[in-house]
């Protein structure tokens, strides 16, 4: 039930529309995601890792401004999704919220979000395979395309940010304070 | 030959009996019989546990002017029969001048009655009721008793008439009504045969200024909905029911609810939820009641929501005594919640001022955005009496609310006054949360010390500088004297001053409405050229004593008067206590 | 998990609002990982879905985690005390039938001390929407077994165990009177704001037991999303179907197990059918 899987055949969105409308959806649920988690990072004193979720946040803002300008939108169309082109509980680009520790490092949204990217990747991949209208299959190897990018990107970041220990979630108080 | 009777001031009438003897109901009648013969009158009344067939007393001092309290003993004391009625021989004091009948076919009247004195008149009360049928014993008992006291039959079968509920029997009991005036007619000649006529009542004429006949329980009812409460939630407990019930079918016509909750913790958040919503809201309650309700007054204080609390006092600790009154929950009311949490408490100080005092409260809750604790008890609130009729003083709810998109809305924001603007749901632009937790001004959860100054002495302030003008205590005379009492003991005192002052002693007297805040600039200047002071209250603690002397200063230290319940105070206890305060000290 | 639920009419399309609207810039305080941050997600999606203003809504809480969500909505919030979230709600649904009423707690808040409000809650039926983040644990005082925690569960508060069977919030509904059981996932967003949505539309007392796990206090609460599985029936209105259901439900099953036409508390706010002073003629004399 959990497990994001690759569309199925009757939910390939039939128009350039539908596919646009809901790849937007999740660029601005990924934004307002890694935006989720830089606010629980900040708020556990975490402000570097903070940081780059909001790093995060600004790439997939961007994406969904792409998409704003190439479909001519000024705003996101109403749009209510009958039948997700993806199933699971979370859009592809998503980690999951229970994905995060207050202690994590650099590397781990990275980690993270290079999961995210290949996982959004692969899924455009086979929408386009799958996808009977051309126009729809163009769009899907765009985004497909803008994924690959945001691939190689995070992982010239984590060339720069050093592993961390073994013990990085060792917290030397536990939560329960025997005063 | 004319009965040659003593015009009394008031005289006083006990009818006892037990289950299905209907004395409450005669009781009532009575009452009403002697409002329309132009008196005024109290009527206490007392019972066994049972939830029926118990013991049964009703107890009427019917006089010329208005009445706060039983007199010292009765003139009458008419029983239907004698099952268990010795329970109440605290409470129904005889003397040799007063009456004692008894139905003989009902056994002997119980010897603690008997050793007091009385004369005794014999009557077969039932067998004059079985003579007529369709009629009730107690409408013998009724005719008997009022003819008695000086009523006229036909005032008293015009009273019977307004009650009776069943067409069909209505007048075999007029009749009964009739018969028991004849009776008494007979007795009334033997007892002056016998050295002296009953006191009888001064029946004039009936005045023109208006009247009232109401418990104090309906008169809370009454002033709740005056002062502007549409929102009750209600658990019943005794000796406090009587007002949710009254409000119950009232409310609802005029546009507002009465909830019944599943128990006092979900009716003080009922209501404070109402509350929230912006419908001032009102509870009422016991000791026992109370006390589950601290938390959420907590709550109230903290997150400023106003509420109105009725404490109906009753015999404690604990369960106590629950039908039965006492001063008792004063201590808990003035400081009993957690934190420094300040609060209104306010005392009805009449059957009557039960109606302006509620309604003050209502107004002061919405105003001051606090909850008001309102210290009726059993005595007042379970008591019916015939009243001038109380003049509305105005006081209605007037919350300071929040206009829509208030630039830069803060709900506890600290104000001069310390009332903050209250947004009500459904105002565009100023949603806040209320919280219990301490918050900053704009409601966020903080733990930062500034805020907590600021959020209390805010709290505080609002109520210790609210003007809250001469409604906060009745103040009488200017003797250098001073006696200073509290809700129901305030009848029972004034008695005893008039008694003292006849006896050439004049005493001043200082009845508090408002307990809590105090007022220390009003009471100093109430306590001007005070030598002496005395503090009159009907508990074991002598809480209003030690909460006074905690907040006020005096000009000298005062003395306490102080006894429990169950028993009413009596002006005869009070003048002795008065007495040997002033002259034995 | 995305299929809307076999019931009625899809929620129309948003207009006006979207959830962005309906979240206040406070950061909430919950841990990094907690179940609670989807639910505050879920719950202003589904506001915006049911397309009522935040100033018409109100969210009433208790103590604990789960209760801080009011003020992290932009709704009016009322954070009360331990435990009398809904009878706060009652009595305000009550007098204001207008605001749309949202009560929100945990386990702790809502199945132990709330217990006998629940009751009557379910009992009462008035329109309101209670949502119960369970995670079986108390949180907030830092791990102590609650109503549902597992009867083996060990703690320093009940070392060993409780050895207690473990409440069942949702037949406890059924029976009191609810008018709508479901259960939701905190894993899933999307499927919970849908049921949210679905519960807020539907009248009377509407009961979703929103399993969410406590990432502090619980970390193998995150075995939940591979654990949860759609209800493998259709939601039913017949209690006594629904019943039988729920008294063999393993407590995973996601979606509306229970959707029923019992009559709602009615909305009493009434024109006056009369003054005051017309009230004062049974005193006169």
């Amino acid at each position: 039930m959990s497990a994001p899987t690759p569309p199925t055949a009757d939910a390939v969105p039939a128009t350039l529309y539908e596919l646009m409308a809901q790849a937007l959806q999740m660029e601005l649920e990924a934004v307002q995601r890694y935006n989720e988690f830089a606010d629980m990072m900040e708020t556990h004193n975490n402000p570097e890792v903070g940081q780059w979720f909001r790093k995060m946040a600004e790439v997939e803002g961007k994406h969904a401004s792409q998409i704003l300008d190439s479909m001519g939108w000024s705003e996101p169309p109403a749009y209510f999704v009958q039948a997700p082109m993806f199933d699971g509980f979370e859009a592809p680009e998503n980690a999951a919220l229970d994905q995060v520790h207050y202690l994590m490092k650099p590397w781990h949204v990275l980690q993270m979000a290079l999961a995210n990217e290949e996982r959004a990747e692969r899924f455009f991949d086979r929408l386009a395979g799958l996808a009977e209208v051309d126009a729809v299959r163009e769009a899907a190897l765009a985004l497909r395309d803008e994924e690959r990018e945001h691939v190689e990107l995070v992982k010239s970041w984590m060339l720069k940010v050093p592993q961390p220990d073994s013990n990085w979630d060792q917290d030397p108080d536990p939560p329960r304070y025997d005063g | 030959m004319q009965a040659e009777v003593a015009q009394a001031a008031s005289v006083s009438i006990a009818l006892a009996g037990s289950g299905g003897s209907g004395v409450m109901t005669a009781g009532t009648v009575l009452l009403a019989a002697a409002a329309k013969a132009g008196a005024y009158g109290l009527m206490v009344r007392t019972s066994g546990p049972q939830i029926r067939g118990g013991e049964a007393a009703a107890m009427l001092r019917l006089g010329s002017h208005p009445m706060a309290s039983l007199d010292d003993g009765f003139d009458l004391l008419l029983a239907i029969d004698w099952q268990n009625v010795n329970r109440f021989a605290d409470e129904i004091v005889l003397g040799p001048r007063s009456v004692l009948i008894g139905d003989p076919d009902e056994g002997d009247a119980p010897e603690v009655f008997k050793a007091s004195g009385a004369r005794y008149a014999p009557l077969s009360m039932k067998k004059m009721a079985k003579e007529i049928p369709g009629s009730w014993v107690n409408m013998i008992a009724l005719g008997l008793a009022g003819t008695l006291a000086g009523l006229p039959l036909a005032v008293l079968q015009e009273a019977v008439r307004d009650a009776w509920k069943k067409p069909a029997t209505l007048d075999a009991n007029l009749q009964a009504v009739a018969k028991g005036a004849v009776a008494a007619q007979q007795i009334a000649q033997q007892l002056v045969q016998e050295g002296g006529a009953m006191a009888q009542l001064q029946v004039g004429e009936r005045g023109s200024a208006p009247r009232w006949m109401m418990s104090g329980n309906e008169a809370t009812g009454l002033g709740a909905l005056r002062g502007g409460v549409r929102f009750v939630a209600a658990y019943p407990i005794t000796p406090a029911t009587e007002v949710l019930e009254w409000l119950a079918p009232r409310i609802a016509r005029l546009g507002g609810t009465l909830l019944q909750a599943e128990d006092e913790l979900a009716s003080i958040n009922m209501i404070i939820g109402a509350s929230y919503g912006g419908v001032p809201a009102l509870t009422a309650t016991a000791g026992p009641g109370l006390s589950l309700m601290t938390e959420a007054l907590g709550l109230a204080v903290a997150s400023e929501v106003p509420v109105v609390v009725i404490d109906v006092m009753r015999g404690g600790p604990s369960t106590g005594i629950p039908a039965k009154s006492e001063q008792s929950d004063l201590s808990y009311a003035v400081s009993g919640l957690h934190g420094d949490a300040p609060r209104l408490v306010v005392a009805p100080t009449s059957i009557a001022d039960c109606l302006g005092a509620t309604q003050w409260a209502v107004h002061l809750a919405e105003a001051l955005q606090a909850p008001v604790i309102v210290l009726s008890d059993q005595f007042m609130g379970q008591s019916r009496a015939i009243v001038d009729r109380p003049v509305d003083a105005g006081y209605t709810a007037q919350r300071l609310t929040a206009q829509a998109n208030t630039p830069d809305y803060k709900r506890y924001r600290n104000t001069p006054s310390g009332v903050s603007p209250m947004a009500i749901p459904g105002t565009e632009g100023v949603t806040y949360t209320a919280d219990g937790l301490e918050h900053s001004e704009a409601g966020i959860p903080s733990s930062q010390s500034r805020d907590h100054v600021l959020q209390l002495d805010k709290r505080q302030r609002k109520l210790t500088q609210h003007d809250y003008g001469s409604y906060w205590a009745d103040i009488e005379g200017d003797a250098p004297a001073v006696v200073i009492a509290f809700g129901s003991a305030s009848g029972p005192v004034r008695e005893a001053i008039a008694r003292a002052r006849a006896q050439g002693l004049e005493l001043r007297l200082i009845v508090l409405r408002l307990l809590a805040p105090a007022q220390p600039e009003q009471m100093a200047a109430a306590l001007q050229g005070a030598k002496h002071i005395i503090v009159v209250e009907q508990n074991h603690g002598a809480q209003l004593y030690r909460y006074l002397r905690a907040w006020y200063d005096f000009p000298v230290p005062p003395q306490s008067f102080h006894r429990p319940g169950p028993l009413p105070l009596r002006p005869a206890e009070l003048l002795t206590a008065l007495l040997a305060w002033r002259n034995g000290a | 998990m995305n299929t809307p639920v076999n019931l009625e009419e899809v929620p129309a399309v948003p207009i006006g609002f979207t959830a962005a609207d309906f979240k206040s810039s406070y950061k909430p305080i919950w841990c990094p990982g907690c179940g609670d941050f989807t639910v505050l997600s879920s719950v202003t999606k589904a506001l915006a879905i049911v397309g009522i203003a935040p100033k018409d809504c109100a969210v009433v809480s208790g103590i604990g985690c789960s209760s801080r969500i009011p003020a992290y909505t932009t709704c009016y919030g009322f954070h009360g005390v331990h435990g009398r979230s809904l009878a706060a709600a009652t009595g305000l649904k009550v007098a204001r039938p207008d605001l749309q009423v949202l009560v929100a707690g945990g386990d702790g808040d809502g199945y132990s001390i709330g217990g006998n409000h629940f009751l009557h809650a379910c009992r009462r039926n008035v329109d309101m929407t209670y949502l119960v983040m369970d995670n079986h644990v108390y949180g907030m005082t830092k791990g102590q077994p609650s109503p549902t925690t597992e009867p083996d569960w060990d703690s320093k508060l009940s070392p060993g165990g409780t050895g207690l069977r473990v409440f069942n919030p949702s037949v406890v509904a059924l029976a009191s009177g609810a008018n709508f059981v479901a259960r939701a996932f905190a894993g899933d967003l999307h499927g919970t704001a849908d049921i949210i949505a679905r519960a807020m539309k539907h009248p009377g007392f509407s009961f979703v037991e929103i399993l969410s796990p406590c990432v502090t206090f619980r970390p193998e609460q995150r075995d939940w999303r591979k654990l949860v599985h759609p209800a493998e029936v259709l939601t039913t209105d017949d209690p006594a179907r629904a019943a039988r259901r729920l008294m063999k439900d393993d407590g995973l099953n996601i979606g509306v197990l229970y959707a029923g036409d019992r009559i709602p508390y009615p909305a009493s706010v009434r024109s006056p059918k009369c003054s005051v002073a017309d009230l004062e003629a049974e005193f006169a004399l």
